[in-house]
């Protein structure tokens, strides 16, 4: 069984002001329910915590086999006030994808 | 599924962020078929840091690299019936308008140059107004700069209507731009919520240019991209329904596949049941999509609601300065060296200035992500990052003139000096009633251009 979510999913980050955006997708569609069951909002919360400051909401996309987190401040503030390298949270798909699945 | 009709329009992106590539532009305005092509240059920092550039200096007010993309494109809107839409406006939309028809007359070409203004709303905003992000009133977060409006795809019709075959914009909504094109020659209705809502897609899809074709997502062994050195731009082919397929040049590098298209397609959104545009309410629900030739994917499902009645204003303000530093130690023991240098900085920085807000990164071992993920960490070479924020730029350069300090007052063998201190531009959010932002149309036409010889 694979171990990290990184060999079942791949993952582009977004922001939106102090908002990153992760939007997971199964490379293959039958892994989808895999992700839904184990990839919830409190494990990616718990996951980043050293990043994501607030609420993680998780929207549903079984057409495009997707799970869309919205993770709230999460970006230090912002490209404004944030002092990262990565002040857009670009790298971020990768924090993600080290999820360890059970 | 998406269904092509006979009739479709063809829109290509030629850019996809203000620094972005101009050769792939070139190649998808001379090889491309295309109707239209969209330049998106224009992110939320770029108008406010514009609005300085043309206070301090006016005529400057316009997208830096306005003058190297247009030489470049200008000859195929002559040669071809081309049509360029951009936000490269920025600050000064008239302005940039005005040097397009100087390119286009150097050139020996003819243009007729739109400009849309409207979005400049500084004068709307008041301090006294919440920001929607921090719940705090403007005039708190520090002396404003700039306001700008995100206008709608209605903005630039009367531009399309007026026969312009360049139309120059400062703020407004990414996808707007190209769904602008799409409402002016299919005659959709302002309120076609649906039709707004795929046409929106396309230009979501678009707007980052590269990032459709395989940029911002090539990773080796898992998701290659063929001549990644050779990105080709995508277009999308659509239909008088807004159904649509995006594909690029046969030939160019990157790859146009339901992986690259459906990452795309959920980039920075934040709610995909109810995505705001100035335009339409979009819900991505239903989109599906499909491969339907080789580096060519069909798009279709996305279903909209009214648009609401206010628009959202980026607003700008001075928010001091960034001063950085950074400094590499290799070989035996260079982590603790590193971490050696961290705490020494800090001592000297926080005994000269007490309050200063600063941030030590050890790249290579947890800059970006806090963590290594549990990967035990020894790296060969370590480079240490100083940030800090100041109100003052005096005290944001001490900040690089302490590590460069180290080099003979810190741990051994420290190198690579690079500092710099840069004056930063916050950007907030504010809603505007609809009602209250008018746009305008400035015609820069054939008398400026030179005539055909």
């Amino acid at each position: 069984m694979p171990r990290k979510l990184a060999e079942l999913a791949h993952c582009r980050a977004g922001d939106k002001g102090d908002t990153l955006t992760l939007s997971l997708f199964a490379y293959r569609a039958e892994d989808y329910p895999r992700l839904v069951a184990q990839v919830t909002p409190d494990r990616v919360r718990a996951h980043l915590s050293g990043i994501v400051k607030g609420e993680v909401r998780r929207y549903e996309l079984p057409e495009l086999h997707a799970l869309q987190f919205v993770c709230e401040q999460a970006l230090a503030g912002g490209v404004t006030a944030s002092l990262a390298l990565d002040a857009h949270g670009k790298t971020l798909s990768y924090a993600l994808l080290e999820l360890e699945l059970d | 599924m998406a269904r092509i009709e006979p009739k479709t329009l063809r829109i290509g992106a030629g850019a996809g962020f203000q620094g972005d590539r101009i050769d792939p532009a070139v190649v998808l305005a001379s090889q491309g078929g295309l109707d239209y092509l969209v330049l998106e240059c224009l992110a939320e920092r770029t108008i406010a840091a514009a609005q300085l550039r043309r206070l301090q200096e006016p005529g400057t007010g316009f997208d830096p690299l306005l003058e190297a993309r247009m030489e470049a494109l200008l000859p195929f809107v002559e040669r071809s019936g081309l049509r360029i839409v951009t936000n490269m406006g920025a600050a000064d939309p008239v302005g940039a308008g005005k040097v397009t028809i100087a390119i286009a007359r150097r050139l020996n070409l003819r243009v007729k140059v739109a400009a849309v203004t409207g979005d400049d709303v500084l004068r709307l905003v008041k301090p006294g107004m919440t920001a929607l992000e921090t719940g705090r009133a403007l005039r708190a977060h520090g002396r404003l700069v700039s306001a700008n409006a995100y206008l709608g795809a209605e903005a630039l019709l009367p531009a399309l209507a007026r026969g312009a075959n360049v139309v120059i914009t400062g703020r407004v909504a990414d996808p707007s731009l190209f769904l602008a094109p799409l409402v002016h020659e299919f005659g959709w209705a302002l309120d076609d919520w649906d039709r707004l809502a795929r046409g929106t897609v396309v230009g979501h899809l678009l707007e980052c240019a590269g990032q459709v074709t395989g940029g911002y997502f090539a990773d080796p062994g898992a998701k290659d991209v063929p001549d990644l050195a050779h990105l080709g731009f995508p277009f999308a082919d659509v239909d008088a329904d807004g159904f649509a397929s995006i594909s690029k040049v046969p030939g160019t590098g990157g790859a146009v596949t339901v992986r690259t298209v459906k990452e795309q397609l959920l980039y920075e959104v934040t709610d995909p049941t109810g995505y705001v545009t100035p335009d339409v309410t979009l819900d991505l629900r239903g989109v599906r999509v499909a491969e339907v030739g080789p580096d060519r994917v069909a798009v279709g499902g996305a279903t909209g609601r009214a648009r609401t009645d206010t628009l959202k204003a980026s607003v700008g303000y001075l928010a001091g300065w960034l001063g950085e530093g950074e400094l590499t130690y290799a070989g035996a023991n260079a982590r603790a060296r590193a971490a050696l240098a961290a705490g020494v900085l800090r001592e000297r920085l926080q005994e000269a200035v007490p309050d200063l807000e600063l941030r030590i990164d050890h790249i290579g071992v947890d800059s970006a992500h806090k963590s290594s993920f549990g990967h035990a960490h020894d790296p060969y070479e370590v480079r240490l990052r100083v940030a800090g924020r100041a109100d003052r730029r005096a005290v944001a350069e001490r900040i690089g003139w302490e590590v460069e300090a180290l080099l003979t007052n810190g741990p051994a063998g420290g190198g690579g000096l690079r500092k710099s201190v840069a004056e930063r531009i916050g950007i907030v959010s504010t809603l505007l009633p609809r009602a209250k932002v008018a746009a305008e149309v400035t015609l820069l036409q054939s008398r400026y251009a030179a005539k055909a010889r």
